[in-house]
């Protein structure tokens, strides 16, 4: 099992697009892995499109993440990785 | 039928015109087969359809589009998406009813949602849920006329995309929001668009007008409301390829006057979408907002004031404390009155009502550390309310200090909006900073109500009268070592823009969706009174 804590920077927070890039990078492993915005939970299923959005989590708000499976400590490091790469969306990210 | 004319707010800015079209919602007749395992089956393949015709739609999407219905694919390909749907066929309830509940629970989900962002993305799972009903009733897609202004209550992105914008047209609706994928999906395209239009409940498929620079639609326009429509649209048009490139730069004028040009917000949400790099800072943050479900308590404004100062950084914000009254009533605070523009209306029912004036207070001091905070007290028309105001902000600052409870003093500024104030600003030469709003000196100086119609012509901040009051306040400012801004409808109108340079100004305050034309006018303006722009 793997754990880890991040902060998310993001301009708007998790939604639409860094959403599809997280999920889509989640269902690369063969591990389970599970997102949450409190310690305590509602726990869901961070390679659904569906759960990782009603999750609505804002900027400035702290993902909590574990994973369980052979990959689990790849798969966090991927996520964490690619969320303070602020989802790859960098400077050129603004909305029109 | 005479001209008829509808009003809104502005989500994209731009000119169309052309045939109204309503996209209103189809009936959808749905007949279930009573069988859970074809309903199962209609649904999935239903979804599997409209899957596909999105990803058809992506293959012709510029990538901001294509963005956003990748959203919709992914949301498709999940199947945590139909699980309710498909737990209810298996109870018995038919694919249509199914489907419809386990989507409306999501987008209520969303609707509750704090963030502007999430709560705008409940538009998308309607788009979402009214595709695969559409599939199950097999309905085909309502499609537009090239050119069209659609006319509907909401409008999905999909539905945005299967329109061919190259040919003109725009939007009208009666709800929508300026967070939508829609709207800003009609921002980067440059495709006109109001929200919450009011008065065209019986247009039908008219002929009209629509000027999303003003708010305005015209339906079966007359020859001159045609003239006047030709002459903002080909202005406009010429300022919108300047405009684009220049968003990130620092407005000035033709003969090399820096201007700055700050914006407007009505609430805090609308900074999410917005670059501070863009603009010089918030020249008129409204605080009304705040009082649209009663009096707010002071924890609810120190987070929304923080979050608009966390936002700018170093650049300034100008709070205006609240003005209620007027237009704007609140239940529980503003007071029935024959004549509310001349009546107990902005910082006159403030100070008659100590005890919400005090909270908002406390809550501007203690938020002032966070950012270059300034804030303003609006229809001002003697020197006593100013004195009042700042001496309750003495008192609550020593109050909290007393508490041990962190807080700034922020400099202290009236808006210039009641004659009285703009004939002899030599009263108020205590005040920290001016801030001109147009739209009610205007309205004063001229006697006629923006509101009203039939008086819309007198309604003109370029009328000599107003432009002379300006300029007096705007030279004793200057001789006085007063900053000076103006916030208002005409500081972003490219038609006015030059004469209030010519007045004096160099910092105009705009609606954030105003901002890049605004921007552009100034470049091709001159402050000096030369036709040629040569100093």
């Amino acid at each position: 099992m793997a754990e880890a804590r991040v902060l998310i920077t993001h301009d708007v927070g998790l939604h639409a697009r860094p959403s599809v890039k997280l999920t889509k990078l989640a269902k690369g492993f063969g591990a389970r892995i599970d997102l949450a915005l409190t310690e305590a939970g509602p726990w869901v299923d961070a390679k659904s499109i569906v759960k990782v959005m009603a999750t609505k989590a804002p900027k400035g708000a702290t993902l909590f993440l574990r994973a369980e499976g052979d990959d689990a400590v790849d798969a966090i490091a991927a996520i964490v990785g690619l969320i303070e790469r602020d989802f790859d969306e960098g400077g050129s990210h603004a909305h029109p | 039928m005479p001209t008829l004319r509808g009003s809104g707010t502005v989500a994209s800015i731009g000119y169309a015109s052309g045939p109204l079209f309503r996209l209103d919602q189809d009936e959808l007749g749905y007949q279930s087969s009573g069988e859970p395992a074809t309903e199962a089956a209609r649904l999935r393949d239903a979804i599997a359809a409209a899957a596909s015709a999105v990803l058809v739609l992506i293959e012709e999407a510029d990538e901001d589009s294509a963005a956003i219905l990748e959203f919709q694919v992914a949301m498709f390909e999940d199947d945590a998406l139909a699980e309710p749907a498909f737990d209810a066929i298996e109870d018995g309830v038919d694919a249509a009813t199914a489907w419809t509940a386990a989507l409306d629970e999501q987008i209520a989900g969303y609707d509750v949602a704090d963030d502007a962002y999430f709560r705008a993305r409940s538009a998308d799972l309607a788009d979402i849920r009214d595709r695969v009903l559409r599939g199950l009733s097999g309905l085909a897609d309502a499609r537009a006329p090239d050119g069209a202004v659609l006319f509907a209550r909401e409008l999905t992105p999909t539905q945005f995309l299967t329109v061919d914008w190259g040919q003109g047209g725009g939007i009208v609706l009666t709800e929508g929001s300026a967070a939508s994928h829609v709207a800003m999906l009609a921002r980067a395209r440059g495709v006109p668009m109001l929200i919450g239009v009011r008065g065209l409940a019986q247009a039908d498929d008219d002929f009209v007008l629509l000027d999303a620079e003003h708010g305005e639609v015209i339906v079966q326009p007359d020859p001159e409301a045609r003239r006047d429509f030709l002459k903002a649209s080909t202005l406009h048009n010429q300022l919108v390829e300047l405009a684009r490139s220049r968003m990130g730069e620092k407005a000035v004028t033709r003969n090399g006057q820096p201007i700055d040009v700050l914006v407007n917000i009505a609430q805090p949400a609308e900074v999410e979408t917005l670059d501070i790099a863009h603009c010089d800072g918030v020249g008129l943050m409204r605080t009304e907002f705040l009082f649209g479900d009663g009096l707010p308590d002071e924890e609810t404004q120190y987070r929304a004031y923080r979050r608009v100062l966390e936002w700018a950084t170093d650049k300034p914000v100008t709070i205006r404390t609240v003005d209620a009254g007027g237009d704007k009533p609140v239940p529980g605070f503003t007071v029935e009155e024959g004549n509310p523009f001349l009546g107990l209306r902005g910082l006159r029912l403030s100070l008659t009502r100590p005890d919400v004036f005090r909270m908002q207070i406390r809550a501007l001091l203690r938020a002032a550390p966070k950012g270059a905070l300034k804030v303003m007290f609006p229809m001002v028309s003697i020197i006593g309310e100013y004195h009042a105001a700042v001496a309750l902000f003495a008192e609550q600052a020593a109050a909290l200090s007393a508490a041990g409870i962190a807080h700034a003093m922020p400099p202290l500024g009236i808006m210039v909006e009641v004659p009285a104030v703009a004939i002899h600003p030599q009263t108020f030469a205590d005040v920290a900073f001016f801030s001109i709003g147009s739209n009610d000196l205007t309205q004063y100086v001229m006697a006629a109500g923006r509101d009203n119609g039939a008086v819309a012509a007198l309604n003109d901040t370029r009328n000599p009268a107003v432009l002379s009051l300006i300029r007096n306040v705007v030279t004793f400012a200057d001789e006085n070592a007063i900053p000076i801004s103006l916030c208002g409808d005409a500081g972003s109108d490219p038609a006015i823009i030059p004469a209030l340079l010519r007045a004096g100004l160099r910092s105009l305050s705009v609606a954030p969706a105003q901002l890049p034309l605004a921007k552009a006018a100034i470049s091709q303006a001159s402050t000096s009174d030369g036709a040629d722009g040569q100093d």
